[in-house]
């Protein structure tokens, strides 16, 4: 991808959101008194800005970049990330489990599992959930960098190291209010940065009727546009219908899957576990200033969410119809390569001989170090040998000729091709915006779980802990007492919080830098959900939901699921992919046709395993909280709200029921 | 927490309104997008947006919301 040139007016937006951003934190800075105030909040947002932040706390790397590429390797099916999976999640976790993160008063998700099990739970938890922050905090920041330096040439070393001294600016200054207000002024960069992206690229394929109609022909041949392999052909609704091509079977659709990898270990168990137990969102919730407000949070966010599909995948499917227009002189961006490479390959076909074509396309295919289309090589090779070609004419034709896609760049052509300066400025700065509040939403959660689950815990635990001392007098006498150490004041714990927040922005820069080994970010986080989350669920909706779940049962369950999910990604690879960091370097048992099958499966299996454990075991050992210990924290033994003061249209049950049917319909609509 | 966020999100808005609106409106050529000047009409979009997200904050200030 070339680099573009931003004008004036671009930098004026992109500045402009960076003063106000960092113009929020300084405002924030003076409310900020306490680690209360800084980590939490002091649970005083109203429910519209928890709500929006909620889903935009998710929408960094993951949704834009992510969900486009996804929309153009799998088509609409994608969209069951959001159908099938976030609102189903969302309406759940409002109506049955808030009351008990709300409620309980726990200031994290651990603190929650520290109240219901013990501190074991509470320290595997927050140990797995710190470093998937600093993990996703690092991908985010690592595809910013990576965007700058190919869309606008900067530095990626550079970018990376400014735009997370922004993030430690306003973070640093407003604490999570922070981060949970610029959420929202990025939900709505986003969604007014992108529409008219979207608008464009429908309206330049003729339509969404023309959209669908050159997708059904992509269908029958994806390898045509280097979708799959050569000799794969799917019915011609695999990109434009969401179940149909997954009821069919794990070989009739991009993707992979089947239903039960579908709707069990995506809708269930991933998008449970995520939407449900992930701190990261639920903190937004519980940020908010009463029970009401906190149960609403997920619904409000449901509402956006719903229709967020043609935002982020519909992109990908343009792309991908784009691609199959040959008038359109657009294709889906191959990998990115180096204006060196691309200079050594314009020198091989200058030198090459048209009449062996075939040599010209080894020696072109060498030197750009990626599979060519060898047909185009070979009219490129002919054109330059009839009429010499510019260089610049030379370097497209091979741009062209690269038979490889960088579905991650999917969103940034389009940007580039629709938007004229002003819009391109909108458009960047949301995408800059999406990217550095992914990495403000974890380490705000980051800072949370160290300082209180891990910190604060530790030293309750272990080194405030009353310990037996002698004293020796000074006549000599000895006595024996106890010294109990004080906790430190908050300021101890409110400075600690900063400081930690300095040491989540470094890990994450690490992270960043080791993040810019995978070509697909989206693959890579699922992965990291799958061994973190998927078993947590169950962990939940056992503790929560019965109350025979012991503390034991609880921590040996989570450990083992997480076990077993490294244990599946051990033996399990998904075509096409090498043993290695993929999967399968212990032992090949099965293949997968697509990462997102084999992520699917082993959520599921991962859920299986740790729900399997924690049940077994808790059978097996008694409880050693009472029925009083656990009310406020399991279903059972916990009053029913009863919502007689609002109107029946705002009771969460009742708002979820009809966010539900809505759903329901969207799935129809797009069968 | 003190500061409503419809202050900010109106504000910047607005005023990337005026910016859009205005560069759409002096620089006709270099603004159009498969025949339309998305930045005028997207700028008078984000114009109202703004605009209204400040109404919003000025009415929240006369009568704040019960907690």
């Amino acid at each position: 991808m070339q680099a573009i040139q931003l004008q004036w007016i671009d930098y004026t937006i992109l500045i402009a959101y960076v003063a106000f951003v960092i113009g929020i934190g300084w405002a924030l800075s003076r409310y900020m008194k306490t680690s209360a105030d800084f980590l939490t909040s002091a649970r005083s947002i109203p429910t519209w800005v928890t709500g929006l932040a909620f889903i935009s706390a998710n929408l960094g790397a993951l949704e834009l970049v992510g969900m486009a590429a996804s929309g153009a390797k799998y088509g609409i099916s994608t969209a069951h990330f959001y159908w099938v999976g976030a609102i189903p999640a969302m309406i759940f976790l409002a109506v049955f489990m808030m009351p008990f993160y709300y409620g309980s008063k726990a200031r994290s998700v651990p603190e929650y599992l520290k109240m219901r099990f013990d501190e074991r739970v509470r320290a595997l938890n927050s140990v797995a959930f710190a470093v998937m922050t600093i993990f996703a905090s690092g991908i985010s920041m690592n595809a910013l960098a990576k965007l700058l330096n190919q869309l606008l040439g900067w530095d990626y070393n550079i970018a990376l190291w400014v735009c997370s001294g922004v993030v430690l600016l306003y973070v640093l200054k407003g604490g999570l209010t922070s981060a949970i207000y610029t959420e929202v002024l990025q939900f709505f960069m986003i969604v007014l940065g992108f529409a008219p992206v979207v608008y464009l690229g429908l309206k330049d394929v003729g339509g969404w009727k023309a959209m669908n109609h050159s997708l059904q022909a992509v269908a029958v041949n994806p390898a045509a546009l280097n979708l799959k392999d050569a000799g794969i052909s799917y019915a011609p609704d695999a990109w434009t219908s969401a179940w149909t091509p997954v009821l069919a079977g794990s070989a009739h659709n991009p993707m992979g899957v089947d239903w039960f990898a579908m709707i069990f270990g995506l809708g269930f168990v991933l998008s449970f576990g995520y939407w449900c137990t992930n701190f990261l969102v639920v903190q937004r919730a519980m940020a908010a200033k009463n029970m009401t407000a906190a149960r609403n949070t997920p619904l409000v966010a449901a509402v956006p969410k719903m229709f967020f599909p043609f935002l982020v995948i519909v992109p990908g499917m343009i792309a991908v119809a784009l691609t199959s227009m040959p008038d359109k002189n657009y294709r889906i961006p191959p990998p990115i390569l180096s204006e060196a490479t691309y200079a050594k390959a314009v020198d091989v076909v200058k030198n090459a001989r048209p009449a062996d074509s075939v040599a010209a396309v080894k020696a072109v295919g060498d030197a750009l170090g990626k599979k060519v289309a060898p047909d185009k090589i070979a009219s490129l090779v002919a054109a330059n040998a009839a009429s010499k070609l510019s260089d610049p004419q030379i370097k497209q034709g091979l741009y062209n000729s690269i038979a490889e896609n960088y579905y991650d760049g999917v969103i940034l052509s389009l940007v580039k091709k629709y938007c004229p300066p002003g819009l391109l400025g909108l458009a960047l700065t949301a995408l800059l915006a999406s990217f550095m509040s992914g990495m403000a939403g974890n380490v705000t959660a980051f800072n949370t779980v160290f300082t209180y689950d891990l910190y604060q815990s530790s030293r309750r635990n272990w080194l405030d802990k009353p310990r037996p001392s002698t004293i020796t007098h000074r006549d000599g006498k000895t006595e024996d007492v106890v010294i109990t150490p004080k906790d430190p004041a908050d300021t101890h714990y409110f400075w600690m919080g900063k400081f930690i927040t300095v040491v989540g922005i470094l890990l994450s820069i690490g992270a960043a830098y080791f993040a810019s080994m995978y070509d697909n970010a989206m693959d890579i986080i699922q992965l990291v959900f799958g061994f973190v989350n998927a078993p947590l669920f169950a962990t939940f909706l056992l503790g929560m939901f019965w109350k025979r779940t012991t503390s034991t049962g609880a921590f040996y369950g989570l450990f083992g699921g997480i076990a077993g999910s490294a244990l599946f990604h051990s033996l399990t690879i998904a075509h096409g992919n090498l043993p290695g960091v993929k999967g399968g370097y212990v032992h090949l048992a099965r293949e997968f046709p697509s990462e997102m099958a084999q992520n699917f499966w082993l959520a599921a299996f991962a859920f299986i395993v740790c729900f399997t454990l924690t049940l077994v075991i808790s059978l097996a050992t008694s409880r050693t909280k009472s029925d009083a210990d656990l009310k406020g924290l399991v279903y059972s033994l916990t009053p029913k709200i009863v919502d007689h003061n609002i109107p029946f249209y705002q009771k969460p049950a009742v708002v979820g029921i009809v966010l539900l049917i809505v759903c329901i319909i969207l799935n129809f609509i797009f069968w | 927490m003190g500061l409503d966020i419809r202050w900010p999100i109106g504000l910047m808005f607005t005023l990337i309104g005026v910016l859009l609106t205005v560069f759409g409106f002096v620089k006709k050529a270099a603004s159009t997008s498969l025949d339309i000047n998305i930045n005028l009409v997207w700028g008078i979009l984000l114009l109202v947006f703004g605009v209204g997200m400040l109404l919003g904050a000025i009415s929240g200030r006369k009568n704040p919301p019960a907690a």
